[in-house]
């Protein structure tokens, strides 16, 4: 017998929680225990009174799964909205990479001309290194982490990926 | 307000929500709150012999009064052992709250001694845990536990307290209204989808209600509701385990139970029906068989108050959120207000009459006074012996909990807790001592199996402490008879494990914790064993010797479609493709 698994499609769900200790945990679990994907996510407090969070979830599956994880989330206690951002029209997405490179001569000169195409700014740069900054959707960072490759690249960090809904109305 | 201890805040707190009984067992970390419940009096705490019992018992307690359980255990083992009635109560959606001590807030995170992340541990077996850190926060935290365990999905609801938070004082403080700042559960459920019921309702030519646990947590106000409902629109009910007692089992309407062990008209008129409505039921993996070939040709309703359980399993046609009896009375004001009357469904009574002909429940055994006692002729002697007494049953959990189901019919709600969505065996008993703790003058009895008794067998000492008059009554047939069923389906009868092997004998055990024991060797004894199991005051303990290689039929086998129930033992064949063996 061989287990079988189902193609999905990919969602950015926004999740405005309590900020409170364990909630991210909680979600985390929860995708964890019920076997849901999570591609990025990211957490930081939004509010003036620090008293709500804002967490990002990148997540993939068939659509009735992106509707459970939609109605699993929303039932926990400390979760104040769901909002899937692909179900509300059009919505803009970034993520930020730190990217170093290292090397010298035409690698490294390669590096800058590219970068500048991908307009990454330099944030940190020694003779023989330079960080560059990134921010674009995720799949403008992967084609910049790629070409880095072969540019001496030596480290990456990314944020994984916030999002907005467009337009003048607020979750 | 003058100040007061954490501890007394916790105690002041259950005073003022209500609590009459703390189930608990003491330990280092939550002694200040031992110590407080010693000067109050007016809550009454049933010391356990293992922290298990204690959550199962505030189930037993739950179940059957509708109020929500309360145990008190200590930090470390206390806390772990506490977590499978915890998960049982998250799977049943039982109302509880559960206190646990904790290490001092210096000492979290060092490997204190009988330390343990329980706010971790609990995380995801509870509907909503807290730590406290702050004795100011325990009384706002205590109000609204109670307020999330009983509102929406009832579930437990864990509260973890240092000690040193315990011993602090500080101000109590009792919020005003409970308005939780983002759970907010729909318990109204929406006008246009009732609406949208209705006529589907009224179009339908094969209707049948399949109901569940939330009709009994809504409350007997919900069951009232739903046999007018099935009065007003003439369909026929089936019911889950779960939801057995909210409508009448000698009432014609009434299919029986569905699924796995349901019966055979049940699942039929499941499988061939043109409209399910689902109420306070969750489409659970033992209810609906072979996902692919369940009820193929109906529409479906779904009415729950967790969103989460709409399309989760099965996709359905109309959702209706709310609490299953307010959805209940707004379809029964709808059919009203639009004048409908019941339907003709004398075509679909016929096919219903064609599949109750095969008398599923119908089991061979001999009659004479010598012949061994089928389990199921046990259950039903059982039955008939207390009818007019009200009894409330509770069930460990195997073959000896689904002969319980098919063969005691129950007509009224709260009289029946059975360990369902999890499973427990080990919660009977105890189950037992908490509903006979709530309803001290009730008829209590638990329908036990010789091998589930034995995982809560110590609770013997807190019958015998409290001197309560519950009822054991083992269908014992020294087997995990359900464990062997499985093996003799899928394994070609390799009894791997499964002989209930050194038993001890449960009446000189009776006689160890000073309760009267009885013991039922054959077919002649059964009635006479019943009514003095019954009219004996105080706890009994009666072992009724079975006969040991009956099966508990029908049933659907794993990976089958309702309509391919194995009726006999005969059916059986011994073996299963891998893909049945990989369902539970």
């Amino acid at each position: 017998m061989k287990i079988k698994t189902e193609a999905g499609e990919r969602h950015v769900l926004a999740v405005t929680v309590d900020n409170e200790a364990g909630i991210l945990a909680k979600i985390t679990g929860l995708f964890s225990a019920r076997g849901y994907n999570i591609e990025s996510l990211t957490v930081a407090d939004i509010s003036a009174d620090h008293a709500l969070s804002r967490i990002t979830i990148v997540t993939n599956g068939p659509p009735p799964v992106i509707d459970q994880i939609i109605a699993q989330l929303d039932r926990l206690v400390p979760v104040h909205s769901v909002t899937d951002l692909a179900d509300g029209g059009a919505h803009v997405e970034r993520e930020i990479a730190l990217v170093k490179v290292a090397g010298t001569g035409d690698k490294r000169i390669e590096a800058l001309r590219l970068a500048d195409v991908f307009r990454a700014k330099v944030v940190d740069t020694t003779l023989s290194s330079f960080i560059f900054e990134i921010t674009g959707t995720s799949d403008k960072v992967d084609r910049f982490i790629a070409l880095m490759r072969e540019c001496g690249l030596v480290e990456v960090g990314r944020t994984g990926v916030v999002a907005i809904g467009r337009g003048s109305e607020a979750l | 307000m003058a100040e007061m201890s954490g501890a007394d805040m916790v105690v002041q707190a259950l005073v003022d929500l209500g609590v009459d009984t703390v189930f608990g067992y003491p330990g280092g970390a939550v002694l200040p709150i031992y110590d407080a419940l010693y000067k109050h009096p007016t809550i009454k705490h049933i010391l356990v012999r293992h922290e298990q019992a204690a959550t199962h018992a505030a189930e037993g307690y739950a179940r059957s009064t509708g109020k929500p359980g309360v145990v008190l255990v200590t930090s470390g083992p206390g806390a772990t052992n506490a977590v499978t009635g915890i998960t049982d109560a998250l799977m049943d959606s039982i109302p509880m709250v559960v206190l646990t001590g904790q290490v001092s807030t210096a000492l979290i995170g060092t490997d204190a001694f009988q330390e343990c992340d329980t706010v971790g541990i609990t995380r995801h077996c509870t509907k909503h845990n807290y730590l406290v850190m702050d004795p100011e926060r325990l009384g706002p935290i205590l109000h609204e536990a109670f307020h999330i365990a009983t509102h929406g999905r009832p579930g437990p609801v864990v509260i973890d307290i240092p000690k040193n938070v315990q011993v602090a004082t500080g101000e109590y403080i009792v919020p005003e209204k409970i308005q939780h700042k983002s759970y907010r559960p729909q318990v109204e459920p929406d006008a246009d989808a009732i609406a949208a019921a209705i006529d589907l309702i009224a179009a339908a030519e094969r209707p049948i209600f399949y109901t569940g646990g939330g009709v009994i947590n809504a409350g007997p106000d919900a069951s009232a509701a739903l046999r007018q409902l099935v009065s007003l629109t003439g369909a026929p009910v089936t019911s889950t385990l779960m939801g057995l007692g909210a409508f009448p089992a000698d009432d014609p309407k009434w299919l029986g139970m569905l699924g796995m062990h349901g019966t055979y008209e049940a699942n039929m008129a499941m499988n061939r029906a043109d409209l399910i409505i689902a109420v306070g039921a969750r489409f659970d993996d033992r209810v609906t068989g072979r996902l692919d070939a369940f009820s193929p040709d109906s529409k479906k309703i779904h009415i729950d108050i967790d969103r989460s359980s709409i399309n989760k399993i099965v996709p359905v046609d109309l959702a209706i959120v709310g609490d299953a009896g307010r959805a209940l009375d707004a379809l029964i004001a709808a059919w009203q207000d639009k004048g409908l009357k019941a339907r003709d469904y004398g075509e679909w009574w016929r096919r219903i009459d064609g599949w109750r002909a095969t008398r599923c429940l119908d089991f061979p055994e001999k009659k004479d006074a010598g012949a061994d006692i089928m389990p199921q002729r046990a259950v039903k002697a059982l039955f008939d012996a207390t009818r007019g007494r009200d009894p409330i049953i509770t069930t460990e959990v195997g073959q000896h909990q689904m002969w319980a189901a098919q063969h005691f019919g129950f007509s009224a709600p709260n009289r029946w807790l059975t360990s369902g969505g999890l499973g427990t065996m080990g919660y009977g008993f105890p189950a037992a001592v908490g509903a006979q703790i709530a309803h001290p003058n009730r008829l209590v009895i638990c329908v036990a199996g010789e091998a589930s008794l034995q995982m809560n067998i110590q609770e013997m000492g807190t019958v015998s402490q409290y001197r309560l008059p519950v009822k054991i009554f083992i269908l014992n047939n020294e087997w995990m008879g359900m464990v062997r069923q499985w093996q003799e389906l899928t394994y070609e009868s390799r009894y791997s494990n499964s002989y209930s092997d050194s038993l001890p004998d449960f009446v000189k055990l009776a006689d160890a914790y000073g309760w009267t024991g009885l013991r039922i060797d054959n077919l002649g004894q059964l009635e006479d064993g019943i009514r003095t199991m019954i009219e004996t005051p105080g706890p009994v303990i009666v072992d009724c010797r079975v006969a040991q290689l009956a099966n508990c039929f029908p049933m659907i086998p794993s990976g089958a479609a309702h309509t391919e129930m194995l009726l006999q033992p005969s059916d059986v064949t011994g073996t299963m493709d891998d893909e049945a063996k990989a369902l539970v």
